[in-house]
């Protein structure tokens, strides 16, 4: 398909020359373009590096950076017709042929290299699986595409390849379809389907990003043991350098799809060389350098912003003969906290542990039971303008800065929405707020008349905490808010948080999977597992002395960026989190809070 | 599924209530007397008055239609006003044609749009695509009656190929397919192309290609049964538009199906005829809306039919 490529070089499919001794693989000099409106600009410039066998070689980078180009190109997946290889050789060992370069590779050669020699898997598991197609048929097809077993062989084979990759039951699970699994558990699948061939090369590109810490500890240990026992080379590409010091033999940093440093990964994080590798180091969350920050909040002060008292959600679903309830979602099943002014109060747990949902009661968005107090005030006893009056206080930062800003508005207009909703200020007012409010967040005034569309996720970001700023609320919720953007920017952004809280007096309600952020800008914190909460407290008693074996897992799970502490092996939990829905009249057993002293709750069963 | 079934069945008969409400509502208001035609213009008021009684037409609106109803329920459409004999009788003569010609119909449409959009799609922004998806425009705004015209012109007028109209072999079948088939081909050719795009950049394809399959199972394996889901539902919707396109396509070519049964009772204000005519088509596209919702988890087991 790329052949425009291989066509300008010469020799391109023929062998070529040797590559360094012990390497798998060799890129030398390679450069993607991607053909945009104002022409052709590159997107990886001019690439070298080596793969040896057996060895994990981690490209980090941030978005942007060209570390997924780069895996595609070696694949020759890159979108079509806009990308190409423009430049540049990869070449891969091949004892009976001598070397391949694969830049330059014709579709049916190159098809022959897919999944056999070279495999990859892919950021989204849940995405990456068709969804029509059982899990067996996709396993058998990888296999029957590359070799001439019979269908009962790559049966044997397809079963095999899940009990590598730690599936239990392989056999039954070959009849499931990719929705019947969790994310986690597809994975595995994509990774089973990867190396069911043993493929000399196996490109993994962010694979454990979508998954939650604990499932990433057993995805990423799985990697490495599977290389222990094939001698698999793995191109690991990720942006978290947590893992990159997990995992890496070698480390390639890259930025503006050039290479910044290479080298051993004990090197790169203990001298760095680059001041770029310097300031992305420097920018990682790490757990431990929260501790000691000067806390905000003494004690409990009387007055609090927000006081959540018994909250059940619960999400009915219909069935049976005439639809009616047969079965309930337990999304949040009484949980009560209290966030005081000035406060971060973080509520971390994994996916589908009810956090988000505790959010959007709390804003209002979903129908819930139990008492919401704001400012003193419970919503459930007010009507529908008081309950509006009261959620100025409350306003919210959601994850995604691409999804939450519309597109066809500028963004001035969208930072003065609020204010137009609840009525506040007359025109020019207005505006001088809308100015004021982004001068604040670091944004200058004239980028009010913009649409969203010119500015990065980062700069969308503090956009989004503008708006949520306009109202001078009491409260902000942030859900999962810096979880989508790079580390350099995260810390910026988390930065500014910090300095708003001090300036305005705001509390946050800081919702998070990430242990390490979580540690560096909370106050207190509250572990939330299957919709209740397991442990809560201030920072140093959940970090330092976590009780719940929950809250122990998942800090534990939480990769080091230092590979001088990796972690020997990962606990690995013996079956999946249950689901939070059950049949009506069945509710779950109730986890009493016991206080182990100065507010420390822990859940004892 | 028998509890969804059951419901789905429930829904449908109260369809085909209010389908036979409205039609026979709309029939009473309508300013054309029935008695009228079967007497003739000669006729004295006295034949006229007592042909309306004879045929209960002198009974309140409510009255008519309970009678109607309750004959229904026993499988009774009632008898035609002019061809004197019983409408069930009559549509299920006709029945065989104009199925005969729905199922051609409906081939023609897959088989030309599938195919068209399919193409587009994997060829996606080069000449091909924007010639088929011009000539499925073509198809999509050109009325019946001028390619049904046009078609028997060139093929069976100047070429010969095919018989001018009529019923019988598998020759006089082809060009009434082709005719309605056409129109439907544009639909299907826009949405399968549309669908079809949507479903190649969808991850999984990208892991079906970085697993090395040949582009033949990609596109026949992977990304086909994902595009057609929303083309199944359209093919459900797609037969009351069928509906209306007999009347004028077996029309113009002579087809003794419903189409013209219908076409003739409406010209002569011959109720029972539309009636049944009317509730026959409303129970097709029940049934067929039915059908492809069936169908849809068998393809995609995500849907569950609840």
């Amino acid at each position: 398909m790329s052949k425009g490529a291989g066509n300008t070089r010469t020799g391109a499919a023929g062998p070529a020359a040797s590559i360094t001794a012990g390497a798998v693989l060799e890129i030398s000099g390679l450069t993607v373009s991607v053909r945009g409106e104002d022409g052709e600009r590159p997107v990886v410039s001019d690439l070298s590096l080596t793969l040896a066998r057996g060895e994990t070689l981690c490209i980090a980078g941030e978005s942007g950076s060209g570390k997924s180009m780069t895996a595609l190109a070696i694949m020759q997946l890159l979108p079509q017709p806009a990308a190409r290889i423009s430049s540049g050789k990869i070449r891969l060992r091949d004892m009976d042929r001598g070397d391949i370069d694969l830049a330059g590779l014709d579709e049916r050669r190159m098809r022959r290299i897919r999944g056999d020699r070279i495999a990859m898997i892919f950021q989204e598991p849940m995405t990456s699986l068709n969804p029509v197609l059982s899990i067996g048929r996709q396993l058998v097809e990888s296999i029957e595409a590359h070799t001439d077993l019979s269908r009962a062989e790559a049966r044997r084979r397809a079963i095999e390849a899940l009990k590598a990759v730690r599936i239990s039951e392989a056999e039954s699970r070959l009849k499931q379809f990719p929705h019947e699994l969790s994310g986690g558990m597809r994975q595995r699948v994509m990774i089973a389907m990867a190396l069911a061939l043993k493929p000399d090369v196996l490109i993994a590109d962010e694979p454990t990003t979508a998954l939650d810490v604990t499932v990433q500890g057993e995805v990423l240990e799985l990697l490495r043991d599977l290389q222990r026992e094939h001698g698999t080379s793995i191109i690991l590409i990720t942006h978290d350098m947590g893992v990159v010091a997990e995992m890496a033999d070698r480390v390639v940093i890259m930025r503006h799809g050039r290479m910044v440093e290479e080298g051993k990964a004990a090197d790169i994080f203990a001298r760095p060389q680059a001041d770029y590798t310097r300031e992305l180091l420097a920018a990682v969350p790490r757990i431990g350098t929260g501790a000691g920050r000067r806390s905000s909040v003494e004690a409990e002060m009387p007055g609090s912003v927000a006081v959540v008292h018994d909250l059940h959600v619960h999400f009915d679903l219909r069935g049976g003969f005439f639809g009616q309830v047969n079965r309930r979602v337990h999304a949040v099943e009484g949980i009560s906290f209290s966030i005081a002014p000035h406060e971060t109060l973080a509520l971390v747990g994994e996916s589908g542990c009810g956090k988000s949902t505790t959010a959007k009661a709390l804003a209002g968005l979903v129908p819930y039971h139990g008492d919401i107090v704001i400012g003193g005030r419970n919503l459930a006893g007010l009507g529908r303008d008081q309950r509006k009056a009261v959620r100025r206080d409350v306003q919210m930062i959601f994850q995604d800065p691409y999804a939450s800003l519309d597109p066809r508005m500028r963004v001035g207009d969208l930072v003065a929405e609020p204010l137009l909703i609840h009525g506040i200020a007359s025109k020019e007012e207005r505006s001088q707020l809308v100015a004021a409010l982004f001068e604040r967040v670091g944004l200058s005034a004239d980028q009010m008349e913009l649409y969203p569309h010119e500015f990065s996720g980062g700069q969308r970001q503090r956009i989004c905490i503008a708006r949520a700023l306009a109202l001078r609320p009491k409260l902000i919720i942030a859900d999962e808010s810096v979880s989508a953007l790079d580390v350099s920017v995260q810390a910026r952004v988390l930065d500014l948080l910090k300095e708003l809280q001090r300036e305005f007096a705001i509390a946050y309600l800081f919702i998070s999977h990430d242990m390490a952020v979580v540690e560096n800008i909370s106050d207190r914190v509250a572990v939330m597992y299957l919709g209740q909460i397991v442990e809560m407290g201030t920072r140093d008693q959940v970090f330092s002395n976590p009780r719940h074996p929950y809250t122990k897992r998942l800090i534990e799970a939480v990769p080091v960026p230092d590979p001088a502490k990796r972690r020997p092996r990962f606990a690995r939990l013996d079956q999946e989190i249950p689901s939070p829905t059950r049949k009506i009249g069945e509710d779950p057993p109730k986890l009493a809070l016991k206080d182990l002293g100065n507010g420390h709750l822990v859940a004892v069963s | 599924m028998i509890a969804y079934l059951g419901r789905r069945v429930i829904q449908s008969v109260l369809i085909l209530l209010g389908v036979s409400l409205i039609t026979f509502a709309l029939l009473y208001l309508l300013p054309a007397d029935p008695v009228r035609q079967i007497a003739g213009r000669s006729a004295t008021p006295e034949t006229v008055e007592s042909i309306r009684r004879q045929l209960g037409l002198d009974q309140p609106f409510f009255i008519q239609y309970w009678h109607y109803l309750t004959s229904l329920l026993s499988g009774d459409l009632g008898r035609s006003y002019i061809q004197r004999s019983e409408v069930t009788e009559l549509i299920v003569s006709r029945l065989p044609a104009s199925l005969l010609l729905m199922v051609g119909a409906i081939l023609c449409e897959l088989a030309i749009g599938l195919t068209m959009g399919l193409l587009a799609a994997v060829r996606r922004g080069t000449a091909t695509d924007q010639t088929l998806m011009v000539a499925s425009f073509v198809g999509v705004s050109a009325p019946q009656f001028v390619v049904g015209l046009l078609l028997l012109y060139v093929f069976a007028v100047r070429l010969g190929w095919f018989p001018i109209g009529g019923y019988g072999t598998w020759r006089h079948l082809v060009l009434p397919s082709l005719t309605m088939g056409i129109l439907g081909a544009g639909w299907y050719a826009r949405m399968m192309r549309s669908s079809m795009i949507d479903v190649l950049c969808q991850d999984y394809m990208r892991t079906a290609r970085a697993k090395g399959l040949a582009r033949g199972a990609i596109i026949f394996r992977h990304a086909l049964p994902n595009a057609i889901l929303p083309v199944i539902a359209m093919i459900g919707i797609d037969i009351g538009i069928f509906m209306g396109g007999i009347v004028v396509v077996e029309s113009v070519f002579g087809w003794p199906g419903i189409g013209q049964l219908a076409w003739q009772a409406i010209q002569r204000v011959d109720i029972p005829i539309i009636m049944g005519v009317t509730l026959v088509s409303a129970f097709a596209i029940v049934l067929g809306n039915l059908l492809a919702d069936t169908v849809a988890p068998f393809i995609d087991p995500r849907i569950k039919l609840r």
